[in-house]
């Protein structure tokens, strides 16, 4: 295992260096939008590099409230942390994407605002995991997480049945590709995937070795205060308080 | 449509968010081991 991650950062740097010259160079010039449609090849891997995140952490939380397990655990907060990191790409580059395009950064249109709301609400988890210390924290984050997963499937199928201001899907829906985007925005989605992966992994090793050193703290404090406060606190029988 | 800084700007930024995410990795790492090595101590 200590392998494999060496590996696969240096498999994810090549394949992220190639995605990124079909992207810029090889892909073909939309018509009306020109070269700025190339966003496209970050915006969209992100948004679905995200989404599966979100559902990751989905699972891993209802793994964790039905069977208490701490790497479920685990599991779901990193898997939010780099959602959230995904999320945020997305709600970055769609503004300087929409401004060429649409005239304007932000319109309150459904899957827009949607997606803010999906952001937030994982936000929201990461600062309840992070400044909540009660042993209920990751039983109440991970009913919070049960909920914003909810959002995704809304944020997904928002294009499909409303009138958005943004595009319809590029695959299904009523939109439409050509094979050679379609292509080369599959490699940068593997790329990108590839590079959550990787940080996830990184992420997860970091988690456990964190919960580790609490621990030994937590022993070594107890250590340390136990025998004093045992003599300070337990006062012996029969003399005088 | 002259809207290539538009494209810069989004490539750009989709690698800063990420390093600078990465870069958060790096330092909660490197915390994490001085507290390990005053732990041994």
């Amino acid at each position: 295992m200590k392998k494999a991650f060496p590996i696969l950062a240096i498999l994810t740097v090549l394949l992220l260096s190639y995605a990124f010259y079909q992207a810029i160079w090889v892909a073909p010039t939309e018509r009306t939008m020109g070269d700025v449609q190339r966003i496209f090849y970050y915006h969209v891997p992100s948004a679905w590099t995200a989404f599966v995140l979100f559902f990751v952490n989905f699972v891993a939380s209802v793994t964790y409230l039905a069977r208490r397990n701490p790497k479920a655990d685990a599991i779901a907060l990193v898997s939010a942390e780099v959602g959230v990191v995904f999320c945020t790409v997305v709600l970055v580059t769609g503004p300087i994407w929409a401004r060429p395009v649409w005239g304007i950064w932000w319109t309150w249109d459904l899957r827009l605002t949607l997606t803010l709301v999906l952001w937030l609400i994982y936000v929201s988890y990461l600062i309840l995991r992070r400044f909540s210390d009660s042993a209920q924290t990751p039983k109440l984050a991970a009913v919070l997480a049960i909920f914003g997963a909810l959002d995704v499937p809304l944020v997904y199928f928002s294009i499909w049945f409303f009138r958005t201001q943004h595009p319809q899907p590029v695959i299904g829906g009523g939109g439409s590709i050509d094979p050679r985007m379609l292509h080369i925005l599959l490699i940068n989605w593997l790329a990108f995937s590839c590079f959550a992966l990787l940080v996830c992994w990184a992420r997860y090793r970091l988690e456990m070795l964190k919960r580790d050193v609490e621990e030994a703290e937590a022993l070594e404090s107890l250590l340390e205060v136990g025998p004093r406060d045992s003599k300070a606190e337990i006062p012996f029988r029969g003399e005088p308080r | 449509m002259n809207a290539i800084k538009y494209l810069y700007a989004a490539y750009i930024a989709t690698w800063v968010i990420h390093g600078l995410y990465v870069g958060s990795l790096v330092r909660r790492y490197q915390r994490l081991r001085r507290r390990m090595s005053q732990l041994g101590k």
